[in-house]
């Protein structure tokens, strides 16, 4: 295929990609070092109130934005430098805990609790989605071809179900006193409230991430068995291998690629937690990178944005994401190296 | 085709991989099926301690809403011929009635009077009929199953919840054909194309996968709501604010979701041989003939699965809508917040839970009708990688 015919059909995606993803970062980028404030001025104000015999009047200084010829606020960009990420990162609180040795006073400051909940959700969860989902595969693989269609058909379901209802139809069964906590609070004896502390919510949401993927991760494992080879397998039998032995040796191996393109896709989604703090109403308790930028960007009760906030902690949680993608991406990259000779 | 002895499982292999599938089943489909259960009761019942309360529901039924042995009886008898006549007597008649050429438009505007008539039928026309049947028949005819759909009625009338809807259906039909357009054509050349140039195409793509949305917001939001400022010079007095507007805020899916639809596209067009359209360059088509006339005709299936991600992406989405629309413009999911605000009492909560369902249902649907295709569609576009 010749360039021009090339161009003229990648142009058009790869055009929107540029405009909608490639300048954004770029505006992204530049934004987190600058601060875009309303220009206030100091104007002396004289109220005056009818009182008895003469009028009350007293002069005050209030701060009030300058009004251009429309009535609109003029604004000033001005040049910060690091300074929305110091107000983001907060160092020196941070190190003040670091010295003190104490995790409680890291932990208060939103980025940090941000990022230590964001990776510990996202390595966690990874072992547990690619574990059951090969589960369901094997299961689903063994059973018989008649109830295999009405068993993918449920399956898909926590899969294709949007992440925010998928997780209050979860919160709804907890909450309060859910048909869940009920039931517990029935066997136990003891008075349950999961939304009350950080630790059961943080259960709930592990649980609702896994319950979502581990779908996805089942219909394309369950797609790889598909394509065992056969002989290789019987080979396997004729060697005396356990079924243990044919599943680690046989089946594992000849399922890698699906395991590492899993594996990828968990990372980045994971890494983007959002929906499951938006269904749980953990704000309080539990935060995640994306929710920090999304707060950051959500009008005030004075209608401001903090954009630039919400700018250099968008450009923090990229370098996060570049640092998780560095090791698929370069066996990536060493597959088509490989392929190419 | 018989196993092999050796290849034969144990009774219990068997049997515990049958109980652990039966057990994820129920993980998964419960907590879909409680909120549906519970849209459907009074306040007091759906939060009730008990499952019974909530399944029977004993205070919607004392509240004058139930149904009788006849009717649940009547119900599944229409609910069983309504999914039957949808897969015969339905196509059927659109092969009869439709022109040739117009034949996706005839299936859709089947498929909305279909949906109509059954929503008349079954609300409108079958409570009538039962209420005459259910006061003759006495013991038969007496509520057992507690039931009411007054949340479906305040959540879709009261609080316009349509409005909600009619928005997402623009966002998503919006954003599955400019995703499906665009992405084809860039899945096509980069499958046929064997240069670097190409391969980093998709590296680059799949780095913009990763990228979380909330750095892309980011960026859109001041220039967004300063637009008209900014695109003054160029357009004149008539320069629109992009912010709050369904189009920016398609354009934006759309690109997000880019990425994703050059990768699952480009691997279905590597299944296609590419003898194919060489075939049909020798026979004199331009490279955008063969795409269009060779190509694309038996590269349906991919499209419909790319299709239904999409959909699910702009139908899903929550960040990107919650932020760049303004509250007139809303979709479903973030109106769904909304409630947030507003749940001071549990009967909110109730409208909440029926808001929820019905977000799920256009889903449900889809899952029940492309489940085949979704299957094979995330394997063929997976396997290859």
């Amino acid at each position: 295929m010749k360039f021009k015919t090339f161009a003229a059909f990648v142009g058009p995606s790869v055009f929107m990609m540029l405009l909608f993803i490639a300048a954004p970062l770029v505006s992204v980028f530049i934004q987190s070092f600058q601060v875009t404030q309303p220009i206030l001025e100091r104007v002396e104000v004289e109220t005056c109130t009818p009182g008895f015999l003469t009028q009350t009047c007293t002069t005050e200084t209030k701060t009030v934005p300058v009004l251009d010829d429309n009535g609109k606020t003029i604004t000033q960009t001005r040049w910060v430098g690091l300074q929305s990420y110091q107000n983001v990162l907060q160092m020196d609180k941070f190190w003040e805990a670091v010295s003190n040795g104490s995790w409680r006073d890291i932990m208060q400051i939103d980025f940090w609790k941000a990022l230590r909940f964001t990776l510990s959700f996202t390595l966690l969860t990874l072992p547990l989605v690619i574990g059951v989902g090969l589960a369901i595969a094997l299961a689903v693989n063994n059973a018989t071809r008649a109830i295999r269609g009405p068993i993918i058909f449920i399956s898909l379901l926590p899969f294709i179900i949007t992440p925010v209802i998928g997780s209050l139809s979860i919160y709804w069964l907890f909450v309060g006193d859910g048909i869940l906590t009920a039931m517990m609070e029935r066997w136990t004896g003891t008075n349950i409230s999961m939304f009350a502390q950080a630790w059961t919510i943080e259960l709930l949401m592990y649980f609702y991430r896994v319950w979502h993927v581990a779908p996805f991760a089942f219909v394309i494992f369950y797609a790889g068995l598909q394509t065992v080879n056969m002989d290789t397998l019987e080979s396997a039998v004729i060697d005396g291998a356990s079924r243990w032995e044919r599943l680690r040796h046989v089946i594992v191996p000849h399922l890698m690629p699906l395991i590492v393109f899993i594996a990828l896709i968990h990372l980045m989604d994971c890494y983007r937690v959002f929906e499951e703090i938006v269904g749980f109403r953990s704000q309080a308790h539990v935060i995640s990178l994306q929710w920090l930028t999304y707060d950051f960007m959500t009008p005030d009760d004075a209608g401001n944005r903090a954009i630039s906030r919400a700018s250099a902690s968008a450009m923090l949680t990229m370098i996060g994401i570049v640092f998780l993608l560095i090791l698929p991406l370069r066996r990536t990259w060493r597959d088509h190296k490989g392929s190419a000779h | 085709m018989s196993t092999p002895k050796a290849m034969q499982q144990s009774l219990a292999l068997r049997l515990s991989s049958g109980a652990f599938l039966a057990f994820w089943c129920v993980l998964a489909a419960f907590p879909i099926f409680w909120i549906a259960v519970m849209s459907f009761k009074s306040p007091v019942d759906a939060f009730a301690a008990s499952p019974w309360d909530v399944i029977f529901g004993p205070a919607t039924r004392a509240g004058g809403d139930g149904l009788s042995v006849i009717d649940i009886a009547f119900g599944l008898v229409v609910i069983f011929f309504a999914i039957r006549w949808a897969f015969t007597k339905l196509p059927a008649m659109v092969q009869i009635y439709c022109p040739p050429g117009l034949m996706i438009l005839g299936w859709i505007f089947g498929a909305v009077l279909y949906a109509v008539g059954f929503v008349l039928i079954f609300f409108g026309l079958m409570p009538l009929i039962l209420g005459v049947l259910n006061s003759l028949l006495g013991p038969l005819g007496a509520p057992v199953l507690g039931l009411t759909t007054e949340h479906y009625v305040a959540v879709w009338g009261e609080n316009e919840f349509y409005r909600n809807f009619l928005n997402s259906m623009l966002v998503t039909a919006g954003v599955v054909t400019i995703s499906l357009t665009v992405g084809t054509l860039a899945g096509y050349g980069l499958a046929r194309s064997g240069s670097d140039l190409a391969f980093w195409l998709l590296i680059l793509a799949l780095v913009f996968r990763a990228l979380p949305h909330s750095v892309l917001v980011a960026g859109y939001l001041p220039v967004f709501i300063n637009s008209s400022e900014i695109l003054r010079p160029i357009l004149g007095e008539g320069a629109p604010t992009l912010y709050g507007q369904p189009w920016a805020v398609i354009a934006v899916l759309v690109s997000i979701n880019q990425p994703f639809t050059i990768w699952m596209l480009r691997s279905f067009f590597q299944n296609i041989p590419a003898e194919l359209d060489e075939a049909a360059r020798v026979d004199g088509c331009s490279h955008f003939q063969a795409f269009r006339r060779v190509i694309m005709p038996v590269m349906w299936p991919g499209v419909i699965t790319t299709g239904l991600f999409s959909f699910l992406l702009g139908y899903n989405d929550f960040l990107v809508t919650s932020l760049l629309l303004d509250a007139q413009n809303q979709t479903m999911v973030p109106a769904i917040a909304g409630y947030f605000n507003r749940e001071t009492t549990t009967t909110d909560q109730v409208e909440a839970v029926a808001a929820a369902v019905s977000i799920t249902a256009p889903l449900f649907l889809l899952v029940m009708v492309f489940q085949r295709q979704i299957v094979s569609g995330l394997t063929a576009g997976a396997v290859k990688g």
